[in-house]
């Protein structure tokens, strides 16, 4: 794509996202000029460099919106709902557009005349029509300095110019000044060509504001992160030489070892810096999703955001958007009440969302609490129980919040009515699961009627993490701070009684409270070391915590994760791998990976949960790819892909007979030859098999699908190959004929489904035949 | 015919074995390996090559040749796959031969097993027998999770 329409849509969209926050602003508070003049600028600018750009059909949209804002900073119409809600639509407009530009570098088809009708109509009913300008005052002013004065008697307020530094260079804002002053005139047809007028016209120099265009540049997201692998090398090799120089009699080699120590962390601190982007980020979305959102379900709800400004990885950034949409929509559909509700509760009429983020303990924390119902954890039991995901033993030993923590479980929706908002299926055991995926925890707090807060607590990064280094069996793992709650050192002469057991399975007394106790020696099937002392590092695992019990305890250390071979993938109680200050890899640990396979996590709903899942997986069923073929008749088969090695093209006289059975030669080999009018059984109604006979065509080529491989090869020669299609298919009917296996229906038609397990079974003896031969 | 391949040969005990040159990245003496619990037993462990973390593989342990009893170090061939990169440990490294396609004969009937699928053929060589492995084969998840360590549930 050309580099300039790039760097405007990345720009627009960037200004579009503040824009939604901006308008949710202004609709509690009406009257502030300075977000109007902000929107107006982001319009405009959008306006002018889309003109520049060829966009028309954008031009005119953002134009009509443009010309309706500026009435409302310039104070002629006061903002309401109905202006809102236009203006809010032409953003969409504007982004459907933008969204068409970057597949199709064109502005697409769809000219939108009833939304400028509407933004056109809302100008003029909304209050004293601009009065018309004189042309010649409309005319650009040749002196592209002035800023604040410009001499047009009738605009009232200093036209707030258009941010410079947010476009891009080639597009030049040509004399931004005069443009914001002519576009109050709704009647000038054509404000396109500016930069015609001024095809050397400055970019305004007095007008930029030059700090944050000189102070920041655009880098490509590829190359920060192979500055971050590179550092992450870096951070390695610096704990090797350290780890060396230590044992060294040598003060000047210790000294720059110290030297090059102090500068690996700054410079690492740096690039991830370089990555870091505000939280904001995704944030600025959320008002006029919650706006949307509340008014489509007649509630009100302010949000509040606190610590927007809080910083975590980029991709962390993205993985976090649709969690946290997922949350906010939850909160506004689910959490809080509807008006007349709260009013009876006696709670204020509108409701509140607030967000927060801040960091703490090398983490990023963000919590999103609504002040609406609370979760009844009395309801979740009974729908728990419905659903069997809970045994009713288990239900009778489950405290409040382990009720509550149910919502997390796969397949719980416990809203009484579907809304189109939420409870599409998408529960919170996803928000959970990608949440644990970027090694982050999740959890609640919820108290009837009061409200309830989602917390959320995610690693500022994912390449470097802290962990603690343990040795167990003689070898070295690393495990994740995040999983990290505490450390208990049994002494030698407490350890007989410490450890105590629950039906032979091992548990200590925590504070009162019995920890199950895992050993990582007998979970990895490693040789006990002897330590003296017991050692527990306490572990949380989702919602569970155990102890796991380690020979010994080393450090902690900022370890730089790498994943494993796909081979070692597998084994579960692994994430990965890391290089230790001496060279020598360690692994780290799973935790969750762990509590599954020491089956702390294995209860009863677990289980329920898994088979579910896979039950749901089942009933889904595995893409698959079939190969379409017509079968005698005129009749549409499907044969599975998977077990063909080749599809191959034969002149039908290069077929030759071997006994009773056709073969054809195939790479120096006898392959035997199938047809499938043989192999189907004939259909019932014999008329239409005679019709059938005479439709077969007489190629010249035939068509053979190689089943098999190296000497036990078959082939199965059909009419014609139709197509091949990948989706997820199901049976919908039986069997009708032998070499069948169902009925499915692809693309529309009815498609019978070839057997190959049958044919196969049924070709043995001759491929038995073709590996003698 | 003058087809002539490039083979990168070693050792297991006596066993000579070869493979195609190109796939070769490097060879380098005994490295320290980080074992693998739970992994499959012909995976000895991890080395660390230059910062990046290379899964070893015991080629005795795949050909079900019993572990060497001497107590010498073995050696890593470092391959370069469309896996990702793999140090098979082997006892000895030979020399790079340049050896007559004409040579070449498919493995006998009677190999069996794991070893039928990993030959691809030998090549009568003057005095001796050299084994071609399949280097893409030997690598795949498929034949290393083959001898799945016996777990204890």
């Amino acid at each position: 794509m050309d580099e300039i329409i790039k760097e405007f849509l990345t720009e627009s969209l960037e200004g579009l996202d503040q824009l939604d926050t901006k308008f949710v602003t202004l609709e509690q508070n009406p009257d502030d000029r300075d977000t109007l003049a902000g929107i107006f600028r982001t319009v405009h600018t959008i306006k002018g460099t889309c003109g520049f750009l060829g966009f028309s059909r954008l031009e005119k949209l953002t134009h009509a919106g443009e010309n309706l804002l500026s009435l409302l900073r310039d104070g002629k119409l006061s903002f309401n709902q109905e202006i809102a809600t236009a203006l809010l639509a032409m953003l969409d407009a504007v982004r459907t557009i933008l969204s068409e530009v970057e597949r199709t570098e064109t502005d697409g088809e769809e000219d939108y005349p009833a939304l400028i009708e509407t933004l056109h109509r809302l100008k003029e009913g909304g209050g004293v029509a601009p009065p018309p300008t004189p042309p010649a005052k409309t005319a650009p002013s040749p002196t592209p300095s002035t800023t604040e004065a410009v001499p047009s008697p009738v605009v009232a307020p200093p036209p707030h110019l258009p941010p410079v530094n947010v476009i891009p260079p080639p597009p030049k804002p040509a004399d931004p000044a005069p443009q914001a002053v002519i576009t109050p005139v709704a009647a000038l047809p054509e404000p396109a060509p500016i930069i015609q007028e001024h095809p050397v016209a400055g970019p305004a120099p007095t007008a930029s504001p030059p700090a944050v265009a000189d102070s920041s540049i655009r880098v490509d997201v590829p190359l920060l992160d192979k500055l971050m692998n590179l550092v992450g090398e870096l951070v390695l090799a610096r704990n090797q030489i350290l780890e060396y120089t230590i044992l060294q009699e040598n003060p000047p080699l210790q000294a720059a070892s110290q030297r090059l120590n102090l500068i690996t962390s700054e410079l690492q601190e740096g690039i991830m810096r370089t990555r870091m982007q505000p939280i904001n980020n995704i944030w600025a979305k959320f008002p006029r999703i919650v706006r949307d959102l509340a008014l489509s379900c007649d509630k009100q709800v302010r949000v509040i955001m606190e610590g927007k400004e809080t910083e975590l990885d980029k991709s962390l950034i993205e993985a976090m958007k649709d969690p946290l949409t997922h949350l906010v929509r939850n909160a506004v559909d689910h959490g809080v009440e509807l008006p007349a509700v709260r009013r009876s509760a006696g709670k204020p009429e509108e409701g509140c969302l607030l967000m927060r983020a801040y960091h703490e303990g090398g983490q990023v924390h963000i919590e999103i609490a609504d002040d609406g119902a609370g979760i009844n954890p009395i309801k979740l039991r009974n729908k728990a129980l419905e659903r069997g995901l809970i045994t009713p033993e288990r239900a009778g030993t489950m405290s409040d919040q382990d009720l509550r923590r149910l919502i997390f479980l796969a397949g719980f929706s416990t809203a009484e009515k579907i809304t189109n908002i939420s409870g599409r299926g998408v529960g919170m055991d996803v928000v959970k699961t990608n949440i644990e995926k970027i090694g982050g925890v999740i959890d609640l707090e919820s108290e009837l009627g009061r409200g309830s807060t989602f917390k959320i607590r995610i690693p500022l990064t994912l390449a470097i993490v802290p962990a603690l280094i343990i040795t167990s069996g003689g070898e070295r793992f690393a495990i994740p701070q995040v999983n990290l709650l505490e450390l208990i050192r049994i002494n030698e002469e407490q350890r007989g009684v410490a450890i105590e057991y629950v039906h032979s399975n091992p548990v200590y007394r925590l504070r009162g409270k019995l920890l199950p106790i895992v050993h990582l020696n007998r979970e990895l099937e490693l040789v006990a070391g002897h330590s003296n002392a017991v050692n527990i590092v306490v572990l949380q695992a989702g919602q569970h915590q155990f102890g796991l019990v380690v020979d010994q305890i080393n450090d902690t250390q900022e370890i730089v994760v790498k994943p494993l071979d796909k081979v070692l993938q597998d084994i579960p109680v692994f994430a990965g791998a890391t290089i230790m200050g001496d060279g020598r890899v360690a692994l780290i640990l799973d935790v969750l990976g762990i509590a599954q396979q020491a089956r702390i996590l294995s209860e009863s709903h677990d289980h329920n949960v898994a088979a579910q899942q896979r039950e749901a997986r089942d009933r889904d069923g595995e893409r698959q790819t079939l190969l379409l073929v017509r079968s005698p008749g005129n009749g549409r088969l499907a044969i599975p892909l998977a077990p063909v090695s080749r599809l191959e093209e034969f002149p039908a006289d290069q077929v030759e007979s071997a006994g009773e059975v056709d073969v054809i030669q195939y790479r120096g080999q006898i392959l035997p030859l199938i047809r499938l009018k043989d192999i189907l059984g004939e259909r019932r109604t014999a008329d239409r098999l005679a019709h059938a006979e005479s439709d077969v065509p007489t190629s010249d080529l035939l068509e053979v699908i190689v089943f098999g491989d190296g000497a036990r090869r078959v082939g199965l020669a059909v009419d014609e190959i139709i197509d091949i299609v990948q989706d997820v298919f199901e049976i919908k009917g039986r069997s009708t004929r032998s070499g069948v296996a169902g009925t499915l229906v692809i693309q529309n038609r009815v498609t019978e489904l070839f057997d190959v397990q049958g044919f196969l079974h049924q070709v043995e003896p001759l491929l038995a035949l073709a590996e003698e031969a | 015919m003058a087809d002539r391949r490039q083979f990168c040969t070693f050792f297991l005990d006596d066993r000579f074995f070869g493979v195609d040159v190109e796939k070769v990245q490097e060879v380098i003496r005994y490295q320290i390996i980080t074992p693998v619990p739970l992994a499959p037993r012909v995976v000895r462990g991890l080395i660390n090559l230059r910062g990046q973390i290379v899964t070893a593989v015991d080629l005795r342990r795949l050909l079900q040749v019993e572990d060497r009893q001497d107590g010498r170090l073995p050696i890593n061939i470092v391959f370069q796959t469309w896996q990702g990169i793999f140090s098979l440990l082997v006892d000895r490294i030979g020399d790079v031969l340049e050896v007559d396609e004409a040579c070449f004969e498919h493995p006998p009937d009677t190999l069996e097993g794991i070893a039928r699928e990993l030959i691809q053929g030998t090549y009568k060589l003057q005095g001796r027998l050299l084994l071609l492995l399949n280097v893409e084969k030997l690598f795949s998840p498929a034949i290393l999770n083959r001898q799945r360590r016996a777990t204890k549930h």
